[in-house]
């Protein structure tokens, strides 16, 4: 019998039990919710039902939180609402919310791993498509609708369909001033936004490895953008060093038994995917967005795509339209391109590392244009204070704020304007996604600092030296 | 649920492909409560183009959608669903769905009905031609004469119109079974510091 992915391994530990059609019931390990779950606790009161497992379950307030005059009172009624309402909801059901006030408060995708809720072979779940974030630690974590968090809100458990494995093996290494999201928004492209639909994906390979955890986050986080179920990569000594010690995490005796659990978490050597993947690292260049999709994605190098010359009619089209939209044209070399805002942050660019490496190319440099710094928590705000980095990004004329989706989703009120083109850490460039009429270029954070510094789409590469 | 079997309706054509939840419903209406409705949001922000399918006379009283390929990418949001359902679409018809989209689909009794690219494109034709009435039929996964897929397992909930739920209490022991000898297996899985402010109920 051929051996088993690792997937299959973590799959195959939360099965309470298969039906006839081969839908699994699963045990959940971990269910986060934040302001959106309000219609699966709504569901909640009309069945007059109680939470199963508060315990298992935890709130984060991110995706409405203001984050700037924190402590006033938020002035739209709505939006005031949605902050509320989780705190009601939550307290009603004795789950523990890292609300607005709390010192480690911040986007649920942070909150999770930081707070040592995240470990290795757990199920996780949220309301919330970026959970495959999670699986950067070996989780099976992936993104529900809500009726599925009503489900888990009451039972505790899920009925899934087993998904296809996909393996992306990345050799070699990362170039300089190339990060995890270069590779992640590489592998989009490559793959199409629906190319790994269906499929539960493993990063493997020397270059994976390599990554930090932050590194690893950033990666899962993206594979949603390629339609993936779920994406893990596989534990091992540098996740173990990041979650010892974090404050719900296993301990003493558990964690060396954890440990061990942990070490058998990864693929058999004999296991077969059902799409094996292979990239070369050092083939891959800083890449950005020029679209309305996340697949839309280019070399820095390169120039933008003439839908005259596309063979296919619907993918013709949606070149079309999304040139339009983004008030460009075909043949138009991308370091043409001006930026008129900077949005660092969201779940898949705004740790201590990502600031760090934004902070590394602002350092001594002035930004042209404007722009706002969110750190992904409380939590890392301070860390980044205590090293200065706030410093850096005020210095260079940007704005330091306080932890949410903010830019992300524009659903606090932080938005761009109609037309307004943004060079963004985040992982999403529909149209009106940072506010209706708002232009989004995703890219690393390394790369919003370059748009930072010239006010047109950069390689950061060609900034290394300080003027 | 309402169980889905077949349905004869008006379809409306929407050319594109990557429709996102985002585009379904912008973000910043999902602060509305859904006893208010969301079907005046389906499509919010492409529905300012003059001309639009949705609002064009010839699509009125539309119950299905044929669009491109990755319909309903993006974000997890159910209200994307509730959009549609609330405008009265009970059938989506396109070559790929995006897979939370799809689940929450028939959570909510839509059909997410998988076509070829080229039936899709055939499809499309056809409504911008003027023969705007398609014939959806679960039971034998068939537009007209044309074949579509849909997971056995979502087919089957949406003919019967079954709620997870309700099949989920009938094995409340066995995961009472499960919850505790994974608590002796896995004991490092509970979270250490244990954080209900009051006791549970
Ligand atoms: S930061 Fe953006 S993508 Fe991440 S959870 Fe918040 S809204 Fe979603």
């Amino acid at each position: 019998m051929a051996g088993e992915t690792l997937f299959d391994k973590v799959w195959n530990q939360h099965v309470v039990l298969t039906r006839d059609d081969g839908q699994a019931l699963l045990w959940i390990d971990r269910h986060f919710v934040h302001e959106g779950s309000h219609h699966a606790f709504a569901t909640l009161r009309q069945r007059d039902a109680a939470v199963a497992r508060p315990d298992l379950t935890f709130g984060v307030a991110d995706h409405y939180v203001p984050t700037r005059a924190r402590h006033a009172p938020i002035g739209d009624a709505a939006i005031s609402r949605m902050v509320t309402q989780l705190s009601n909801n939550t307290a009603a059901h004795h789950v523990r919310l890292f609300g607005l006030d709390d010192p480690a408060q911040g986007i649920v995708h942070v909150v999770g791993p930081e707070q040592g809720l995240t470990l290795p072979g757990l199920s996780i779940v949220c309301g919330d498509s970026h959970t495959s974030t999670h699986g950067a630690f070996g989780a099976l974590a992936f993104g529900i609708g809500a009726s599925d968090v009503a489900h888990v809100l009451m039972t505790q458990t899920l009925w899934q369909k087993r998904p296809l494995r996909m393996r992306i093996i990345v050799h070699g290494l990362l170039g300089p001033g190339v990060s995890a999201k270069d590779l992640a928004l590489f592998v989009i492209a490559a793959m199409g936004a629906d190319g790994a639909r269906g499929h539960a994906v493993e990063f493997a390979g020397p270059a994976t490895a390599a990554l930090s955890m932050e590194g690893r986050m950033t990666l899962c986080n993206m594979a949603i953008e390629a339609g993936a179920k779920c994406a893990m990569v596989a534990p091992d000594a540098v996740t173990l060093a990041y979650v010892t010690g974090r404050h719900f995490a296993p301990g003493g005796a558990d964690l060396a038994r954890a440990a061990a659990a942990w070490a058998g978490l990864v693929t058999d050597d004999d296991a077969v995917f059902d799409r094996d993947i292979e990239m070369d690292a050092a083939a891959i260049a800083p890449t950005i967005t020029w679209g309305i999709s996340p697949e839309d994605a280019l070399p820095i190098t390169a120039v933008l795509p003439d839908p005259a010359l596309e063979q296919d009619a619907g993918r013709a089209s949606h070149i079309a339209e999304a040139l339009a939209y983004m008030g460009l044209s075909a043949g138009q070399p991308l370091g043409d391109v001006r930026v008129d805002r900077v949005f660092i942050g969201s779940c898949t660019n705004s740790r201590i590392e990502d600031l760090r490496q934004a902070a590394a190319v602002l350092a001594g440099r002035r930004a042209v244009i404007p722009g706002l710094v969110s750190p992904g928590s409380s939590r890392v705000k301070a860390q980044a204070e205590r090293e200065g980095l706030d410093v850096v990004f005020r210095a260079a004329g940007l704005e330091w704020a306080d932890s949410g989706c903010s830019m992300c989703v524009a659903m606090n009120g932080d938005h761009a304007e109609p037309g307004e083109r943004c060079a963004s850490t985040t992982n999403r460039n529909f149209k009106g996604r940072q506010g209706p009429g708002s232009r989004t270029h995703l890219m690393s954070p390394a790369m919003a600092a370059a748009a930072a510094v010239t006010g047109l789409l950069t390689d950061v590469r060609t900034l290394t030296e300080l003027p | 649920m309402q169980p889905f079997t077949r349905l004869e309706a008006i379809a409306v054509p929407l050319p594109y492909s990557n429709i996102d939840t985002d585009q379904l419903i912008p973000a910043r209406f999902m602060s509305r409560p859904r006893a208010q409705g969301y079907g005046d949001l389906l499509l919010h922000d492409m529905r300012t183009k003059p001309g639009f399918p949705l609002d064009d006379p010839a699509y009125a009283g539309a119950r299905i959608v044929v669009a491109r390929r990755n319909f309903g990418c993006g974000s997890s949001r159910e209200a994307a669903v509730y959009a549609l359902v609330d405008a009265g679409i009970r059938c989506v018809i396109a070559p790929s769905f995006g897979d939370i989209f799809a689940a929450n689909a028939c959570n909510n009794g839509l059909l997410a009905a998988q076509v070829t690219e080229d039936a899709a494109e055939a499809l499309l034709a056809r409504l911008q031609a003027g023969d705007n009435r398609l014939h959806v039929d679960l039971e034998h996964c068939l537009i007209g004469d044309i074949g579509f897929q849909v997971e056995p397992v979502t087919r089957i909930k949406l003919l019967r119109g079954w709620e997870d739920l309700d099949l989920t209490r009938s094995h409340q022991d066995a995961i009472a079974a499960f919850a505790d000898a994974d608590r002796h297996r896995r004991p490092w899985a509970t979270p250490t510091t244990e954080p209900p402010t009051c006791p549970t109920p």
